[in-house]
């Protein structure tokens, strides 16, 4: 009896210890909370080195907040500490998918600064080599973005025609990539007859292979779901945030340096400027598309109209000699020593020199104190003022629409974190 | 046109103005701290001089012994299609100066650049922070007497 009774008691002791037990399960529901997410440094998709920590509702983008410097290689203090001639191959690093057009820009500053102007032919050639750095860095922007959102056989196809333009600077500059060819007053070395066959040759062949590329993306119903109302910025917006380039030509407002603030000989060249009004990723690509026909135009154009002459200002304390002449004769020996070592000597003075590269405005802010090597450099750079836009940009969209924005922003984090 | 621009402003901060200079066709004026918020909203609402946009916000350290900084802001007018450069001199003790952001959303990084590269602080910015340099370097690279091969374990550089 009574162990019956205390297996009772004990039995009804563990049930009441089981119903007071706290059984309530909390789950962590997961689409109640927004989660950051960090699309690091090193991403295929993300044009380089560019950081962006993004927060999300699910799928939707929240906000963005883009982290540079991962490339920042301190441009400005090296350029205080070298001379104007040594910085020109520090020029090819910054947009280093069209190195020339960056070259072109530091010495335009340079020759506004200490008052030279390169010779006609020199001009006509810079302006050769700026429309080929736009032509190559286009091409890379339409076939990396169109790869980003999918469609993997046009980053091949961009990339052989660039594979030629590649082929030209080989000629022309002595090196593929990192070319360094354009000099205080003038050029490296000449123009040569073999690189306007070569050029010819691919003028040719251009447009018949970019027409295959558009083939492939004008109606392609996947290409244009992904970017047509992605990545949208308004026309005040554009202005406001100091976007420059196809970014802002593809808001509607046609500011193109080469028109407005003419530099080289771009006045006597007949083109184009291109723009659209809806702003989003699939207007860029057409701005880029069609400005790339419009610099073939000025290429052909340029290479009937290229005069013959020196293509080097006669300038003897700042402008180097040519070697037969620095091997020969005393004076050009004495011009050339003092120059590689001591640098030019510009008047006291700032100057700030824009070009319209193919990212956008692309200037050089030089403070001159009169010795051989300047005491500030400043680089604006277009893919700065353009990435800052992103966070207006992403807000709202999806995570698949940031790869298409950035592609059709197409920041170069060598320009942007200098 | 620059002599219209120099006449509104004078017209506008007749005391404010510390020089001008035209050199290579570049019209620089140099002015006090204090108006510059004024002068740029002045500048991008006029109608006849429409500065509206931005280009550059920089600084130069001049290294001597007043007015140290001259911070630099490039302006450009999308109707005259022409440049224009603010200059305002600011102190190395004291060296704050007002915000650009509410007049052009562009100084926005511009300022933040700014300060990571000289230490400038601006006043009323939203969110300053570095924009190169990792958030915990406590120097100035682009200052004059930060050496060119930077300070030995100023940066957090992975061990072998």
């Amino acid at each position: 009896m009574s162990a019956r009774n205390s297996e009772d008691s004990r039995r009804s002791q563990i049930l009441a210890a089981l119903e007071d037990q706290d059984t309530t399960v909390v789950i962590d529901d997961p689409l109640e909370n927004s989660m950051i997410l960090n699309m690091g440094p090193q991403h295929p998709a993300t044009h380089g080195v560019l950081r962006l920590l993004i927060k999300l509702d699910g799928e939707t983008v929240m906000a963005a907040v883009p982290e540079l410097g991962y490339l920042h290689r301190g441009y400005e203090k090296i350029a205080e500490s070298s001379t104007y001639h040594e910085f020109i191959p520090h020029t090819d690093r910054l947009d280093y998918l069209s190195p020339l057009s960056n070259n072109v820009a530091y010495v335009l500053a340079v020759e506004k600064l200490a008052g030279i102007e390169a010779p006609r032919r020199a001009q006509y050639i810079r302006v050769l080599v700026c429309e080929m750095a736009r032509v190559a860095s286009h091409l890379v922007a339409i076939g990396s973005m169109a790869m980003d959102v999918g469609a993997l056989t046009v980053l091949l196809w961009t990339f052989r025609e660039r594979e030629k333009l590649l082929d030209i600077y080989d000629v022309l500059c002595g090196a593929r990539f990192t070319t360094s060819y354009t000099r205080i007053g003038g050029l490296q070395q000449d123009w040569t007859p073999q690189c306007t066959a070569m050029l010819r040759q691919f003028l040719s062949e251009f447009d018949a292979d970019v027409k295959e590329v558009e083939k492939l993306l004008q109606n392609n119903r996947i290409f244009i779901d992904r970017c047509e109302n992605v990545g949208h910025l308004s026309r005040e917006d554009a202005i406001a945030w100091g976007v420059t380039g196809p970014l802002l030509r593809a808001a509607g407002v046609p500011r193109d340096l080469r028109r407005d603030v003419p530099y080289l000989v771009y006045p006597e060249f007949d083109f184009k400027v291109i723009t659209f009004t809806e702003s989003d990723a699939l207007a860029r690509f057409y701005v880029r598309l069609a400005e790339m026909y419009e610099s073939t135009g000025i290429l052909r154009q340029a290479l009937d109209a290229l005069p013959e002459g020196p293509y080097n200002a006669f300038e003897t304390k700042k402008v180097l000699p040519s070697k037969e002449r620095t091997y020969t004769r005393m004076e050009e020996l004495i011009h050339d020593f003092m120059l590689i070592n001591l640098g030019i000597d510009p008047p006291i003075g700032e100057v700030y020199q824009a070009i319209e590269s193919s990212k956008g405005e692309l200037g050089f802010y030089l403070v001159s104190d009169g010795t051989g090597h300047p005491w500030r450099m400043k680089i604006r750079s277009p893919s700065t003022c353009n990435l800052s836009t992103l966070p207006i940009m992403l807000k709202g969209g999806m995570i698949s629409d940031i790869v298409a924005v950035i592609g059709s922003m197409d920041p170069v984090m060598g320009e942007a974190d200098k | 046109m620059n002599n219209r621009i120099l006449e509104k402003l004078h017209a506008l901060v007749p005391e404010s103005i510390v020089a001008s200079k035209e050199f290579r066709g570049e019209l620089t004026i140099t002015l006090t701290v204090d108006v510059i918020v004024r002068v740029c909203q002045f500048l991008k609402t006029d109608p006849e001089l429409a500065f509206d946009m931005l280009i550059d916000c920089t600084a130069v350290d001049m290294y001597r012994p007043e007015a140290r900084f001259e911070v630099v802001y490039h302006l450009y007018s999308l109707k005259n299609t022409r440049y224009l450069r603010l200059k305002v001199l600011v102190e190395e003790d004291q060296a704050v100066v007002p915000t650009l952001t509410g007049v052009w959303p562009a100084a926005n990084w511009h300022e933040r650049e700014t300060f990571d590269m000289f230490g400038i602080r601006f006043a009323g910015h939203p969110d300053l922070r570095r924009l190169y340099m990792p958030e915990e370097f406590e120097y100035h690279p682009l200052r004059k007497d930060f050496p060119l091969m930077g300070i030995p374990d100023s940066l957090p550089l992975p061990r072998r």
